[in-house]
């Protein structure tokens, strides 16, 4: 037999039994006291420089010749962006941030050579001003709950045995040699799980009603199409954790009877869809995935297609429509996805996140899964808390926690000291929750109750130099180039309030604009065709529920009272902190900036268009903008 | 009673086995069809029974939805929750209670006829039902185009001539009907029928004197209306 | 240095390539339903989708063109005229849009005349503004030619731009 072959054959598992037999021959092989170096390897990590900095660890412990005595994983996204790139030195879970490859050196020297700390690399909570030396204690770690997401820190997605040697797969094997489908489907159920891509719908009915589907194909589909900007948990699920996607589909697809699963990926996402084809090859080789998994005669074939970039083909029969080959136009579901989607065939559709949690639900029950959360939103959920906030970053907590406790304790609170104005959730779908409601439990219905929405998990922050019109414009703007423009309430309803929208933030709007956008708002929550367009006044709405007299100010008054909209920012210089330096001038676009070298310059109002050009580039503070 | 078959034959009840009769309500009368119909379908051509204005629909083609204005309220509960659906795709039930002339509908098909009317101010069929409905000026800056991307030629095209020879391109407030690359030679699909310009509710597309169609152009590009509601571009030193 | 936009110049590159695109699109006959996935492979080699690949895409799959016309034009990662040699992605998601990512993209439409989806006379960027590239943390983030620009002012935009020739 060809070597190669011979290899492949090895690997795979045939059992339950041979599954803990190679997950106890892992960890034989592994010294657990053993230090090992993890660097965060997600995008955001990668962007900060992590990438150098793992080059940097391979190239000084060769140099060193320390292979022996330190091994370097790069890892799954840890979750603390704000602080990238980060290294977690175990087995002690030493916590470093902000590493630079200049730092390599002295960290070998004197953590692994010296078991000595690098003060300066620790992290320092910005109020009580206390270093943290490990992981746990750190503040922002502490209040979160990360069943499903602290994984993602502990092992190398590109490695199969890292999964396995955690537990990895202990589900899949319990589902299909202990368990029948219709357990399985109860199990879901009974957990209360909810998706936790944006609609929230109980995930046990809807696997129960695919379940009960009769049809001899059927289809299992994870929407990796993320496309609520500034949500990216499920980017960092994929990167950083494939195989707990891979072995919750393959668990829905025994509960359902599929054979076939596709898990769609937006395109802006190389990283996620490497990992993830990563995953799918290594999964095949050890027979966890393919013909005849872990020898239980159930046949599951994963395929990943990639988005084309459209934020509408995150919607369920959109998404299928690009599958088959089509424009990702929605189509009306009063025929159930569970029960005609793909191709007509009952297709189980869920988010990356939803399917993360259901190995966990299978390993340890449902009863265990429910006592997390609220009554009506159980289990955990992951939130990207961005914006205007200290600790940007991902953030696992159990449903029911507060927004208070998101942002102020776990977030960190605003930075420079400025005021919360509002938090924005669910995405474009969603709407913005000002300081009254800071005590609101997170919760699929309470969110709802406010006018906004759980959405994606997306939670961005805002301070008092957000403008609300503008917030309420640019969600407005971003719906009108993702419509796909089937639908005449959609496309020209929100064209429409686009034209509105931004007459108001220029000083055009009129009194008579705001029951305008109303109205428009009804033809689109009534008539649209699908949810983007049913939703896509929420944030109009939401902001005008709480934020009237901003709009009032705009219209009645022609100011914007957060100096954020342009024309109705008008700049001046201050002549006791301008240094003369000619900066502004040079990037004024029209001319409007004059002045002599060393000499206070001015801005003539005439000729100034408010590009903010000059504000951006003076580095003495002395361009006012009012 | 009577059960409708396709909206154009009835028979009476009596003699209807073999139908499976759906019997479901209409603004409050009661009616019996055969099952397998959309509501629209079922209600086309009832005189006197609901009141449902439709401009993508056509029965040649499969059902689109399009337009939204043939939206009707329904409830499935016995009248405890409704919801909007579009008629031309909502299958008929068992007990299905169906409003079409409630003060939200109404109120959403002014909303919708004066969205389209502030696309199409030209356009006979869209001034007919504005008259119809009390839609007088928009509050919006008019365009002037033609076509309400009905979908209906596109559709034509393909179910009933089976060549797609034209399809809708771009997306969002973009979308337009187009030959592939705005060029017919290109793809040699279009067999001069003019099916499409048949099926067209507004006129917006005749047949040229080469034999082909000529598609609706779009005639104040987007892109320049908002450059009229803007203030010009950012000057340039 | 001015470079003019000769498209029959283009035809020629294309030509050149013939059997590399006919076994691309061979490798694709019998899952034409993952039509996004080959227009993707074609886009990553010529940088956009030229027009008689995409009738070629049609003869060969039996796809109506009007249908490959559609796909192409609806989704925003494919472009149907020659991108510049660098592109400049802004991040325009609503974190980096609250931390400035707009002035961004209007400070490159002072400096280089273009808007976003346009290309610069001279071929030299082609500017995309996009939803979320999932650096949150990181904002505003520009992406030039694959490598990702944290915390990204106009000032150092400017910096990072004069480095692209």
């Amino acid at each position: 037999m060809v070597e190669p072959v011979r290899k492949l054959l090895e690997k795979k598992v045939e059992s339950p039994e041979e599954l803990e037999n190679l997950r106890q021959s892992i960890l034989a092989k592994r010294d657990p006291k053993r230090t090992c170096i993890t660097v965060c390897g997600g995008t955001a990590c990668r962007a900060s420089g992590a990438e150098a900095v793992v080059e940097a660890f391979v190239d000084e412990i060769e140099r060193r010749e320390l292979q022996v005595q330190v091994s370097l994983k790069e890892t799954g996204c840890h979750g603390f962006c704000e602080r990238g790139p980060l290294v977690v030195i175990e087995p002690k879970k030493l916590f470093y941030q902000r590493v630079t490859p200049d730092d390599v050196e002295e960290i070998i020297d004197e953590t692994i050579l010296a078991g000595r700390v690098v003060e300066r690399l620790l992290y320092t909570d910005p109020t009580t001003k206390e270093t943290v030396t490990y992981e746990p204690d750190v503040p922002f770690y502490k209040k979160q709950t990360r069943n499903v997401f602290g994984t993602n820190g502990t092992i190398d997605p590109t490695n199969i045995e890292d999964y396995i040697a955690i537990g990895g797969y202990a589900a899949l094997s319990k589902a299909l040699f202990q368990m029948t489908p219709e357990n399985i489907v109860d199990e879901v159920q009974k957990s209360g799980l909810r998706g936790r891509g944006g609609g929230g719908f109980p995930t046990g009915r809807k696997w129960q009603s695919c379940h009960e589907a009769k049809s001899k194909v059927k289809y299992v589909i994870c929407n990796a199409d993320e496309g609520d900007p500034g949500a990216y948990q499920d980017r960092s699920l994929l990167e950083g954790n494939p195989h707990s996607i891979l072995e919750g589909m393959i668990i829905g697809a025994r509960a359902i009877g599929s054979h076939q699963g596709y898990i769609y990926v937006r395109n802006e996402y190389p990283l996620a869809v490497r990992h993830a084809r990563i995953a799918i090859e290594q999964a095949m080789d050890y027979g966890l995935l393919g013909r005849n998994i872990l020898g239980s005669g159930f046949d599951f074939n994963i395929t990943i297609n990639k988005g084309g970039g459209a934020f509408v083909c995150g919607e369920s029969s959109a998404l299928m429509a690009s599958l088959e080959g089509k424009v990702g136009e929605p189509k009306a579901k009063y025929v159930h996805m569970a029960e005609k989607g793909l191709w007509e065939r009952p297709s189980l559709l869920n988010n990356v996140k939803t399917w993360a949690n259901v190995p966990l639900i299978i390993n340890k029950g449902a009863d265990w899964y429910a006592q997390l959360g609220t009554q009506g939103s159980k289990g955990t959920m992951i939130f990207s808390l961005v914006g205007n906030i200290v600790n940007t970053g991902l953030v696992e907590v159990p449903m029911g926690i507060t927004l208070r406790d998101m942002i102020f304790d776990i977030g960190g609170g605003i930075p420079e000291g400025k005021k919360f104005k509002a938090v924005q959730t669910g995405g474009p779908s969603g709407g913005c929750i000002p300081e009254q409601f800071l005590d609101t439990p997170v919760d699929f219905d309470e969110l709802t109750k406010l006018g906004s929405m759980m959405g994606s998990g997306g939670m961005i922050v805002m301070d008092e130099d957000t403008c609300m019109v503008d917030v309420a414009r640019y969600f407005i703007e971003f719906l009108k180039g993702e419509s796909c423009g089937k639908c005449t309430p959609c496309r020209e309803g929100i064209n429409r309030m686009s034209q509105i929208l931004s007459n108001i933030t220029r000083g055009k709007g009129k009194p008579e604009d705001l029951d305008t956008l109303q109205d428009l708002a009804e033809v689109l929550s009534a008539g649209a065709l699908c949810a983007l367009g049913q939703t896509a006044a929420n944030p109009v709405l939401s902001t005008i529920r709480y934020f009237k007299d901003e709009y009032l100010a705009h219209i009645n008054d022609k100011k914007c009272p957060a100096g954020v909209c342009r024309e109705l920012v008008s700049f001046s210089i201050d002549p006791e902190k301008c240094e003369g330096c000619m900066r502004c001038i040079r990037e004024c676009p029209t001319g409007a900036v004059s002045g002599e070298k060393k000499q206070p310059h001015t801005i003539n109002q005439d000729m100034c268009i408010s590009c903010g050009a000059c504000y951006d580039v003076c580095k003495f503070g002395a361009v006012i903008k009012r | 009673m009577k059960v409708w078959i396709n909206g154009e034959t009835s028979i009476e009840i009596e003699h209807a086995e073999g139908v499976g009769v759906v019997h479901f309500t209409v603004d409050d009368k009661e009616v019996a069809v055969s099952g397998g119909q959309t509501i629209l379908e079922a209600l086309e051509r009832m005189d006197g029974i609901g009141n449902i204005p439709a401009l993508c629909h056509h029965p040649a083609v499969k059902p689109y939805g399009a337009c939204r204005i043939c939206t009707v309220e329904v409830s499935e509960d016995g009248g405890n929750r409704f919801k909007f659906v579009a008629a031309c795709l909502y299958p008929v039930k068992e007990g299905l209670i169906v409003k079409t002339q409630t003060e939200k509908i109404k109120k959403l098909r002014k909303g919708i006829i004066e969205l389209l009317l502030a696309r199409c101010p030209n356009v006979q069929r869209i001034k007919e039902l504005a008259d119809e409905y009390g839609v007088e000026k928009p509050r919006f800056v008019l365009g002037d185009q033609d076509c309400i991307l009905c979908g209906l030629c596109v559709r034509a095209c393909q179910e009933i001539i089976g060549k797609s020879a034209i399809s809708l391109v771009n997306r969002g407030i973009y979308k337009e009907v187009a030959a592939p690359f705005y060029a017919y030679e290109l793809s040699g699909d279009c067999i001069g029928c003019g099916d499409c310009a048949f099926v067209c509710p507004t006129g917006a597309i005749e047949m040229g004197d080469d034999g082909r169609p000529n598609l609706p152009k779009v005639k104040i590009p987007y892109a320049e209306i908002e450059a009229m509601t803007k203030k010009e571009s950012i000057a340039t030193s | 240095m001015e470079v003019s936009l000769d498209f029959s110049k283009v035809k020629e590159i294309v030509e050149d390539y013939t059997e590399k695109v006919d076994s691309l699109i061979d490798s694709y006959a019998d899952k034409k339903e993952q039509i996004i996935s080959l227009l993707q492979d074609i886009q990553a080699e010529f940088n956009y989708l030229p027009q008689d690949v995409l009738v070629k895409i049609s003869q060969k799959l039996d796809i109506p063109l009007s249908q490959v016309f559609s796909v192409a034009t609806f989704f925003r990662a494919f472009s149907l005229k020659p991108r510049g040699r660098h592109l400049v992605t802004v991040c325009l998601g609503t974190a980096c849009h609250v931390k400035g990512g707009q002035r961004l993209v209007d400070k490159v439409e002072r400096d280089y005349k273009i808007k976003p989806g346009e290309t610069t006379e001279d071929m030299r960027f082609t500017l995309e503004a996009v939803n979320c590239l999932g650096c949150c943390a990181l904002g505003p983030v520009v992406v030039v030619d694959g490598k990702y620009e944290s915390k990204v002012t106009p000032d150092k935009l400017d910096r990072v731009l004069k480095k692209y020739r």
